[in-house]
């Protein structure tokens, strides 16, 4: 008797060729989008040499927009922790009218385009606003300062703690809460003992997110800055400046710090999702 | 029924829903309420005037159809990264799928000055395509490339969880219909897709509208031709000409907040007509 | 169509889930596959549809090597346990993909699969909701729908994966008596599987039941509940109590006395009986004799825990509601059907 062939197929999958074939594509695709990119930046980093790279740490400017960088994202990121505690609080744990709405409105910063984020602070503080010489005349300067910074950033990274909160928070209902007054806590050592280590992942996540975001904004500071050398430059605006002047190697050097900002958050964002995926993946993925 | 909140023995109602709403209000409404109220003062005919003037038109023309192409883009090999990722088990697959992320974290004003390094005639990719007489970076062609490179989190990451909840036996069912595999994927999974698939490129084509750091570097910005709307918002702003500026992001606004109502809607009537059988 | 499943096997990642298996299923047969979960019931389903690929073994749709075929290419009718209907489509396009994905040239005209739709629609009583989508149907009706969409392309074998699983129990009894009479007017070879002996015993023309990826037992609802061939038989289907006993010169033994049974065969066993299927007697010489130790209430009787003089084993009897059977009272009793099994090893 001859070996029949057995014409089976998984009836629920492409032939082991398709498969190959769409992987390719897919990787391919990664790899000319996004990975070669991100290739680039070190490679022109160190392109003229180790020294040029490390000379372009020892400008004073560079050190200037460091520091900026981290000051704005100091103050922007626990703004935006403390907001978006409250809001998930308000939101996840009440039912309300008007509550979807709110959601929405607390999405506005991603639909809108960052160079208006920074437009709609000038307009408020800016010389020629209304309340521009009353700041003035007060001594207070908002804009091409470090608060118009702040605000920008915290105008742009302002969703993404709340986002990570609302929809974990909501999955896990109000049980936990309601067990821990009922055994006699107040509304604080609830809060603290109780949903705290609940979102705890999550929130770093969102922290993470938030932080990546708030050190490499570009439009909306770039707009309120005014772009004084060594004063109101944030690293990523420096990079604009040196990438102008034709810098490359020193602009390609800053940028591997936010380069690799964005690896250190890209890899910690995987560790938790391996490790605590069903308590930061509420709703997003599975 | 009348009372506007659900009564609950939880504390900390008014006080996390006032402190959101003061902050809100004063970090979001306010600052776009100046916006608009500026706009307001410029009068109809000027506001008019300076939106559609010729410059601020093409450059329009030019945000929104880079967006557009760049969303498409993304929605057709979007789907075939989120399907690979979802179904096939390769060696590097969490590593490719930790890597969709990164457009989303990297600075923009990185990704910027990369991709304008990639593109010009002298860079990797540039120089494949400069003897063919292509030029990418500095042309609207660079601008899609960027915008391309910053949407693409945005269409995998919706489609994805809802790839991950297909029932396989659906496609099963179909195939024990006598369906093949084509007729299956076409008939059955792209259909229950749909939704996703036009979430993610709403959002994409949203985000990449407005977008300002990734494309500048690449974009050449040369007046009325590859100019995008978020420039010229800057170059308006830099001459003083803030009524300029007010007119072309109110636009830009409008736009924004009708794209965010269609994306609400979408996913209000993916919820009502797929919901769970 | 018959179908005869020659000593298929079934491997899972080196797990076996079917240990080389045969059986044979007649034209025009209503089959169920009944077992606990684990046993191997939906694999074997699944191998019949093409579904799965067997790790040896073949299954014959007549005369033709079935296994050899896809999926698609057997034109069998699929029932799945959620009904796996297309949520994006209507009632009708349901009913109508397995014709429209025909190639031309097999392919009914529109206005051919149109009237086949409405056919099949009048033939599981759904008429009128054509255009409803699937989310706006109750659970009976998806299952309906399923039925049709399977029926739609005129399949050699109905195959049905726990059709009524994820109904409740009022709609279940319902369309249990409905499929049954489906089958007959339809006369295809079914297949169906599920957990619910009941469900089995009622439906089924012969029931398979199935134990960790073996055949323990084909037959009628007869021959499986008043004949059981094995303990697992005895135990999964209907209930049983069970006593440790000895078979010494063709009687069976308890500790040291013989309680009035014959059997063949020596040596240390099990004997199986329905509790419910026993009579008391007065006097005992050789019968069972024990204590009452417990007693509760089941809807139509009163199950008492009975020790066992000498053994000391507790089994369970049914007695009528009335009987005057109390606490630490004597009961003598002996089974009026019964099986024993030896006690391997």
């Amino acid at each position: 008797m001859s070996e029949a062939v057995s014409r089976y197929r998984d009836p629920a999958g492409e032939s082991p060729t398709w498969r190959v074939l769409l992987t390719l594509v897919a990787v391919a695709f990664l790899a000319i989008v996004v990975i070669l990119p991100l290739i680039t930046v070190f490679y022109e980093a160190f392109r003229k040499g180790a020294a040029a790279f490390f000379e372009a740490f020892q400008e004073p400017d560079a050190i200037a927009a460091i520091r900026l960088t981290l000051t704005v994202a100091a103050i922007a990121v626990p703004l935006n922790l403390v907001f978006g505690v409250a809001a998930a609080w308000a939101i996840a744990k009440f039912d309300f009218r008007g509550k979807t709405f709110l959601v929405t409105l607390i999405d506005l910063p991603f639909s809108i385009s960052p160079v208006i984020s920074g437009l709609v602070y000038v307009l408020l503080f800016g010389a020629q606003s209304y309340l521009g010489p009353i700041l003035k005349s007060q001594g207070i300067q908002i804009i091409f300062a470090l608060p118009g910074i702040v605000l920008a950033t915290v105008f742009v990274t302002f969703p993404f703690i709340a986002r990570e909160l609302i929809p974990l928070m909501q999955e896990q209902g109000t049980g936990d809460e309601e067990a821990a007054l009922s055994l006699g806590a107040t509304g604080w050592q609830t809060f603290w003992y109780v949903t705290l280590p609940n979102v705890k992942w999550g929130l770093l996540y969102g922290v993470l997110l938030c932080n990546a975001r708030a050190m490499g904004e570009f439009g909306a500071v770039s707009v309120v800055s005014g772009h004084v050398r060594g004063l109101t430059e944030t690293m990523p605006l420096h990079i604009e400046i040196l990438y102008n002047e034709y810098n490359f190697a020193a602009a390609f050097a800053i940028a591997t710090l936010l380069a690799l900002l964005a690896l250190v958050t890209l890899a910690l964002k995987t560790l938790l999702e391996l490790r605590y995926g069903d308590e930061i993946a509420a709703g997003r993925k599975h | 029924m009348t009372r506007w909140r659900q009564p609950s023995i939880l504390p900390g109602f008014g006080l996390t829903l006032g402190y959101t709403l003061l902050y809100l209000t004063l970090i979001i409404l306010v600052p776009l309420a100046a916006l608009v109220w500026r706009s307001t003062g410029i009068g109809w005919s000027a506001f008019w005037a300076l939106a559609f003037d010729q410059r601020t038109l093409l450059a329009l023309r030019v945000s929104f159809g880079a967006a557009l192409i760049a969303a498409a883009v993304n929605v057709v090999f979007g789907v075939v990264v989120a399907w690979v990722l979802v179904r096939y088990d390769f060696p590097g697959r969490r590593l490719v799928d930790a890597i969709i992320d990164l457009p989303f974290a990297l600075p923009t004003a990185v990704a910027g000055i990369s991709l304008a390094a990639l593109y010009a005639p002298k860079g990797w990719i540039g120089q494949i395509f400069a003897p063919l007489g292509i030029k990418i970076a500095f042309t609207p062609l660079g601008i899609v490339i960027a915008l391309i490179f910053v949407g693409l989190p945005f269409v995998v990451r919706t489609v994805q969880p809802v790839m991950a909840e297909l029932d396989r036996e659906v496609e099963e069912a179909a195939a024990t219909l006598g369906a093949n595999r084509f007729q299956t994927l076409a008939q059955v999974v792209l259909p229950m897709l749909v939704p996703a698939i036009l979430t993610g490129f709403a959002l994409a084509f949203a985000r990449a509208v407005g977008e300002y750091g990734s494309v500048i570097f690449i974009a050449g910005n040369v007046p009325y031709v590859s100019e995008i709307a978020p420039l010229l918002i800057v170059i308006r702003l830099e001459e003083f000409n803030y009524a300029g500026a007010t007119s072309i992001a109110c636009i830009m606004l409008i736009i924004s907040f009708c794209m965010l109502l269609i994306i609400n809607m979408l996913q209000m009537w993916s919820r009502r007509r797929y919901s769970n059988v | 169509m018959d179908v005869r499943i020659k000593n298929i096997r079934k491997e899972f990642a080196r797990f076996p889930a079917l240990n080389g298996l045969s059986l044979d299923i007649a034209s025009s047969e209503l089959i169920a596959l009944l077992g606990p979960s684990g046993s191997g019931k939906t694999t074997l389903l699944r191998l019949i549809a093409g579904l799965e690929q067997p790790t040896e073994g073949q299954i014959f749709f007549g005369d033709e090597d079935a296994s050899l075929k896809s999926v698609q290419e057997r034109n069998i009718g699929f029932v799945f346990q959620h009904y796996a209907l297309f949520r994006h489509m209507t009632v009708a396009e349901n009913i109508a993909f397995g014709l429209k994905v025909r190639p031309a040239d097999t392919r009914p005209a529109k206005s051919e699969i149109r009237k086949r739709v409405s056919d099949l629609l009048d033939m599981v009583h759904l008429s009128g909701l054509e255009k409803r989508y699937p989310n706006q149907l109750s659970g009976g009706q998806r299952q309906r729908v399923a039925l049709a969409r399977a029926m739609a392309i005129e399949p050699r074998v109905l195959l049905l994966d726990e059709p009524f699983g994820a109904l409740d129990a009022k709609v279940r009894k319902e369309l249990r008596k409905w499929l049954r009479e489906f089958h007959d007017r339809t006369g295809h070879t079914t297949v169906f599987v599920t957990h619910d002996q009941e469900e089995a015993l009622e439906l089924a023309d012969r029931v398979v039941v199935m134990s960790q990826g073996r055949i323990e037992q084909v037959g009628s609802a007869d021959d499986v509940y008043d004949r059981p061939g094995s303990p697992f038989v005895h135990r999964f289907i209907g209930e049983a109590s069970e006593v440790p006993v000895r078979i010494e010169n063709g009687e069976v033994w308890i500790d040291d006395r013989t309680v009035g049974l014959k059997a063949e065969g020596n040596g240390p066993a099990t004997l199986f009986f329905r509790p419910h299927d026993v009579d008391f007697l007065e006097g005992c010489g050789g019968c069972f004799e024990g204590v009452v130790v417990g007693s509760r209430r089941l809807a139509g009787a009163r199950r008492l825990e009975v020790e066992l003089g000498g053994s000391r084993h507790r089994i369970e009897v049914d007695v009528p509601v009335d009987h005057p059977a109390a606490m630490k009272s004597g009961l003598n009793f002996r089974p009026r059907h019964w099986a024993v099994f030896p006690t391997n090893g």
